[in-house]
């Protein structure tokens, strides 16, 4: 990435035709995640037309109307469904869903796990921000123990999952996890996602401060910035600490990067071995 | 033509499920994704072994029903014709994305093979329970297709019909079997290439500058293109203006819903597809459809050797309801006699034409077993 990409880069990838302003509190993260998209896209010289947003429901779900690609914005939690049949019958274009913390682990759990032990050539970015935010601040299931939200008013009891480690036991191909925060490691990550064969997940830590800060004493969108300045660890380096240094620490980078050929490429090649054999 | 000879027609010995098969491949089917369910499995089954064969197609187990109807729609956008079977439990959790393809105008075919319920229910016994669902079970406002099959050369000609409306209206079309004729084994006839119709839906011609996704047309029917044909647009389950863009403007929400529901009922004569058996003259007519429609037939001959003049009024489409055939029989006939295997699903439409006219006879079974014929002729010989 020699060039450096402003902001007028993002422009030429969104719809003049929207009417803005956009959903977004002020301070959120998932602009930024939404900035290195575009990013990425733009850098692999990907044609507008050959790329398909799908997204969720919730504030991470709004993400796709504001961008000129081809959007889908589908169900809460079945993001993942609407996006295998598109890339099964149409292997070539690239497909990305866009989904929340309560959409892809809540109510779209089975779906993301069967998405990445499938392998499907669908590249997922996971907007954690620890809450939901569009319906009012209730827990999510990645809200982390002991903290507060609108329906753990007393901290909540249960523990929260960790998006990387599922995706990774499921068996996807390529799992990342990035930050708003660190936006130009996130640029990378979502490149070396959107080249992946198979199923690419990528979890980006997102602050809600509206929704999660104002109820877990973050002053402000600020103060969650800089909590995810200092929690966030490159991988190699939380590999290193120990017990006490892990906590309230979590990694960031690669995690599995793999190669194995997609479920489309399988299914395409099992197709020409039997025209193959009729002819 | 007349000296030509013709090809002479395919025959098979076929289950009413594999028969759908055959039509929907007839049809240009070229996507299935589903989840496997008695008593429709069969459908699924002989798709895994046929689409992967042909060449566009794409055949999908998904992890469960909701995610089937996902990748149904998806591949729908994508340009795909896609269909997807169920029974009653699958049948319910397909509720949420049948409304999205309301929504989306996304077309597809959804073949419920009916069984006994609530829930889990009889899962090898046959039932209509589903059919006040099919049109109503998705929340929210919406126009609905709902066909029905009551034999298999039907289950055959009525997937070819669902696929030909699902691409025509751009709507989700229901086919509801019930497990007797999905699972009877019957000769049909496979069509030549002359003697069935199909529609393709249609798609934009403007320069995608100009095209606006769910714009006004003549027909209430905007064209469609498949996802990546250089038509970017926006998709969405929320309440859309003409560009697909979310809106709640009263004007805007008006006229999307206004089109959705006008785009099916002004052509509600093609819609509603149904056959008169000796209704001519008939002073008691049964109104029926599945497999209680061949009970029925039987039911009418016996009671005309008797000397009751009984027709049948069978019924290919359930919704929207054919009012006018049904209105067309109340004319001369002073008593009809509604059989279903349900606690009187369709005789609330039959009596809601009705108003009063004649008596409307309903003749419930929810036994998991059929209405004999014997049952319809008591009942006719009775009114």
């Amino acid at each position: 990435m020699s060039e450096v990409i402003g902001n007028h880069i993002i422009h030429k990838y969104l719809r003049h035709n929207k009417k803005f302003p956009h959903v977004l509190c002020p301070g959120c993260g998932h602009g930024i995640a939404l900035g290195a998209l575009i990013r990425s896209v733009h850098c692999l010289g990907l044609e507008k037309d050959d790329v398909v947003i799908v997204a969720g429901i919730g504030c991470s779900g709004r993400l796709a109307v504001y961008v000129d690609f081809n959007t889908v914005h589908t169900t809460h939690g079945r993001a993942l469904t609407f996006a295998t049949g598109i890339k099964m019958a149409k292997p070539h274009l690239k497909v990305i869903c866009l989904m929340g913390d309560g959409d892809a682990l809540s109510i779209g759990g089975n779906h993301l796990i069967h998405a990445a032990r499938r392998n499907i050539g669908i590249t997922a970015l996971v907007l954690n921000n620890n809450i939901y935010g569009m319906t009012g601040g209730q827990c999510s299931p990645t809200t982390p123990h002991g903290s507060f939200s609108m329906t753990s008013p007393y901290g909540q009891l249960e523990k929260g999952f960790d998006v990387a480690e599922l995706a990774r036991a499921a068996g996807a191909n390529f799992v990342a996890r990035g930050t708003s925060f660190h936006a130009q490691q996130l640029d990378k990550l979502l490149i070396q996602a959107l080249q992946h064969p198979g199923f690419s997940m990528v979890e980006v830590v997102s602050p809600c401060h509206t929704q999660y800060g104002r109820k877990n004493k973050f002053k402000g969108a600020v103060d969650m910035y800089k909590w995810l300045k200092k929690s966030a660890t490159p991988v190699e380096r939380y590999a290193e600490l120990d017990e006490t240094g892990q906590k309230d620490r979590f990694p960031i980078g690669v995690f599995v990067d793999n190669d194995a050929p997609g479920l489309e490429e399988q299914y395409y090649a099992l197709k020409e071995k039997m025209r193959g054999r009729k002819s | 033509m007349a000296a030509g000879r013709k090809k002479k027609r395919k025959e098979l010995f076929a289950l009413g499920n594999e028969a759908v098969v055959e039509g929907a491949l007839l049809a240009g089917c070229s996507f299935y994704g589903g989840y496997p369910i008695t008593p429709s499995s069969e459908i699924m089954e002989v798709m895994a072994q046929r689409l992967p064969k042909n060449d566009n197609g794409v055949f999908l187990q998904m992890e469960d029903e909701i995610a089937s109807m996902g990748a149904v729609i998806g591949a729908s956008l994508a340009g795909c014709k896609a269909m997807t079977a169920t029974s009653g439990p699958g049948f319910s959790l397909m509720q949420e994305h049948l409304g999205y393809a309301c929504m989306v105008e996304a077309p597809l075919v959804l073949v419920n093979v009916m069984r006994g319920g609530p829930s889990t229910g009889l899962p090898t016994s046959p039932a209509q329970g589903d059919v006040q669902q099919a049109r109503w079970g998705t929340h929210g406002d919406h126009s609905m297709i709902v066909l029905s099959a009551s034999n298999v050369q039907e289950c055959l000609e009525m997937t070819i019909t669902a696929f030909n409306m699902a691409e025509k209206y751009r709507t989700p079309v229901v086919l509801l079997l019930d497990e007797i004729t999905a699972h009877t084994r019957e000769k049909i006839t496979i069509p030549r290439e002359d003697e069935y119709e199909v529609f393709n839906r249609v798609v934009p011609t403007m320069p995608p500058e100009w095209y606006k996704p769910f714009e006004e047309t003549v027909r209430g029917v905007p064209p469609m293109p498949p996802i990546g044909s250089g038509y970017r647009f926006h998709v969405t389950g929320l309440t859309h203006d003409p560009n697909g863009f979310p809106t709640s403007r009263p004007e805007e929400v008006a006229d999307l819903m206004e089109r959705m529901f006008r785009k099916i009922d002004q052509f509600l004569p093609q819609v509603s597809l149904y056959e008169e058996y000796l209704c001519a003259d008939a002073d008691v007519c049964v109104v029926a459809y599945g497999s209680v429609a061949r009970s029925a037939e039987y039911a009418v001959e016996q009671a005309r050797e008797r000397g009751v003049k009984a027709g049948l009024l069978k019924l290919k489409t359930l919704f929207p309801y054919p009012r006018a055939a049904t209105e067309k029989v109340m004319g001369h006939a002073r008593a009809l006699v509604v059989p279903e295997m349900n606690m009187g699903q369709i005789s609330r439409e039959v009596k809601r034409v009705n108003n009063g006219r004649a008596t409307v006879r309903a003749l419930n079974r929810v036994d998991g077993q059929i209405i004999t014929p014997s049952e319809i002729l008591k009942a006719i010989m009775q009114v």
